[in-house]
């Protein structure tokens, strides 16, 4: 009997102990991030999409090679001994024309690995990570600033130089050396 | 209120059609609002927003729901028994709206002011419990049927309670009919029957503790005959999928949906019938202040529908506060506890009305 009647107030008492509770928690402010209005504050090392500064850029590949996924994808084309290519921002001298410098952020893993190699400190995570697309293709960031003409030319100007030195070079080898046959190892 | 149309209509089937318009529309706009206050509130409770996205708030997010739920496929699988399965949400409906028929809305806004009003609402929402056996059985469903038949297990034994304190009601004030419940406990504050009822003599104090338990017990069944929690076994999500209404998309699914917020706010209704003066004002009508007659009956519905989402947000804050209980716990709570204590309750009652 005894049992019965605090079984009675024991649930009485706890449940209006539990509303009090409920009740409360109607007026505590929401924890809710209204999310594309109100963005949440991330924090200071977050890892999104990546950024090359080409002005800075060197064209080194070493961010291609340390990344994971190989999701970086560098061509260079080397400058031609009178062109200024200029410096970097940190004093270094640019020898090479980037003409090719494509991020495909559908493999991206965002490791952050490529970010430490860099020389230069131009490849670098940027807050930005709202940038899904529709069509994968969209995904492939080229960062590399030269125009396809200006690309295609510098390719052509390396390959006239080339070929320029080549013909040089065999119009050298034509003419006839007697000194090579001495650096040979001899028969003996 | 039938009168009344038929004295300016002059056609019985128009003022019929006319008086039946008022209870669905009645229950169509309670709906929008209770679900959005549901929504809220539970939102809120669990320190979330809610909706927020569909109009100011989320106001609008109703409207949104049904449009969807509009233009949702009417599934019936292959082994559906398809005439229960169709007629089933049809008379779940119709058992709460019928039983919106004797809810004294306001003085004048009374579908039928008959003398068995209170018995005829417990009577006729025991229909809803035909249509979810019927759901459950034609769904072909293990889980469905598993939670019908908890369902009438439960409103049948929480049924016994809710009576017995009706009883206790109906021999204090000695009527059924709610109209001339609600006109008994007319003036102020302490003349609601949960403080005792009319009158100024030594029983009405003697009665306000018996009153009080009364309501407890009344709020705790009627609770249980709604299927709501912590009474939700029958439609368990955890346990049941969502018992009876597992197999139902789209309009018929949202019948059921309809009936089931419809019942929220009937048992309300009958717990405010009953306890808190009905449709009167606890501090009097302002229609009376400035001599406006036709002002009263409009504020005796604000005050009415006032009371009654009031318990409707209680039962939404005991949802959020109480874990669900299991099916033998729900049966102990019943005739262990409920059944007892109204019995004893209204014995007292009884013996204190004979003084």
């Amino acid at each position: 009997m005894k049992e019965y009647f605090g079984n009675i107030y024991t649930a009485l008492t706890t449940i209006f102990i539990g509303m009090k509770i409920t009740f409360k928690h109607l007026f505590t402010p929401a924890v809710t991030i209204q999310y594309p209005e109100v963005k949440p504050q991330l924090p200071e090392r977050e890892r999104n999409r990546l950024y090359v500064n080409m002005d800075d850029c060197i064209g080194c590949d070493q961010c291609s090679r340390a990344c994971p996924v190989s999701c970086i994808e560098i061509e260079t084309t080397k400058s031609l001994p009178g062109e200024d290519l200029g410096k970097t921002s940190n004093g270094k001298k640019k020898a090479l024309w980037v003409t090719n410098f494509t991020i495909d952020f559908a493999k991206c893993c965002y490791c952050q690995l490529c970010v430490f190699p860099c020389p230069t400190e131009c490849i670098y995570m940027t807050d930005v990570y709202e940038f899904s697309e529709w069509e994968r293709d969209k995904l492939v960031y080229d960062f590399a600033t030269l125009t396809p003409e200006e690309r295609q030319e510098k390719r052509d100007n390396l390959a006239k130089f080339n070929a320029e030195k080549e013909a040089e070079k065999l119009k050298a080898a034509s003419a006839p050396k007697p000194e090579i046959k001495k650096d040979q190892p001899e028969d003996k | 209120m039938f009168d009344f149309f038929y004295n300016l209509t002059g056609s019985e089937i128009i003022s019929g059609l006319i008086i039946t318009l008022f209870p669905l529309t009645f229950i169509l706009l309670y709906v929008i609002f209770a679900v959005y206050l549901e929504r809220k509130v539970s939102g809120h409770m669990q320190d979330r927003l809610g909706p927020m996205r569909v109009g100011y708030h989320g106001t609008l997010q109703l409207f949104a729901d049904m449009l969807k739920l509009i233009q949702k496929e009417d599934i019936v699988a292959r082994d559906n028994d398809k005439l229960l399965f169709n007629l089933a949400p049809i008379i779940v409906f119709i058992g709460s709206f019928a039983a919106m028929a004797a809810i004294p809305l306001s003085s004048f806004l009374i579908g039928t002011n008959i003398d068995l009003g209170i018995i005829y609402i417990v009577a006729i929402t025991g229909l809803g419990v035909v249509g979810i056996l019927m759901a459950g059985w034609a769904s072909n469903n293990k889980y469905s049927l598993l939670g019908s038949m908890r369902s009438v297990a439960q409103i049948i034994s929480y049924e016994i309670p809710t009576l017995l304190v009706i009883l206790s009601i109906i021999m204090i004030t000695g009527t059924m009919n709610l109209g001339t419940l609600s006109e008994m406990q007319t003036g102020y504050i302490w003349n609601w029957m949960i403080f005792g009822g009319p009158g100024t003599d030594i029983t009405k104090f003697l009665f306000i503790p018996f009153m009080i338990i009364a309501f407890l017990v009344i709020y705790i069944s009627t609770l249980a005959e709604v299927n709501r929690t912590p009474f939700d076994i029958p439609e368990a999500e955890s346990e049941l999928v969502s018992g009876y209404h597992t197999e139902y998309a789209g309009m018929k699914f949202a019948m059921f949906f309809l009936s089931e917020y419809a019942n929220m706010f009937i048992v309300s209704a009958i717990v405010v019938a009953l306890f808190f003066g009905g449709y009167q004002s606890p501090v009097g009508y302002f229609g009376n202040l400035i001599n406006v007659p036709w002002l009263i009956p409009i504020e005796q519905f604000l005050w009415f529908a006032f009371k009654g989402l009031f318990f409707v947000f209680v039962q939404i804050w005991l949802r959020w506060t109480l874990p669900r209980l299991r099916v033998d716990q729900l049966m102990t709570v019943s005739w262990k506890y409920l059944i007892p204590i109204a019995f004893v309750n209204l014995l007292i009652i009884g013996l204190i009305t004979l003084l």
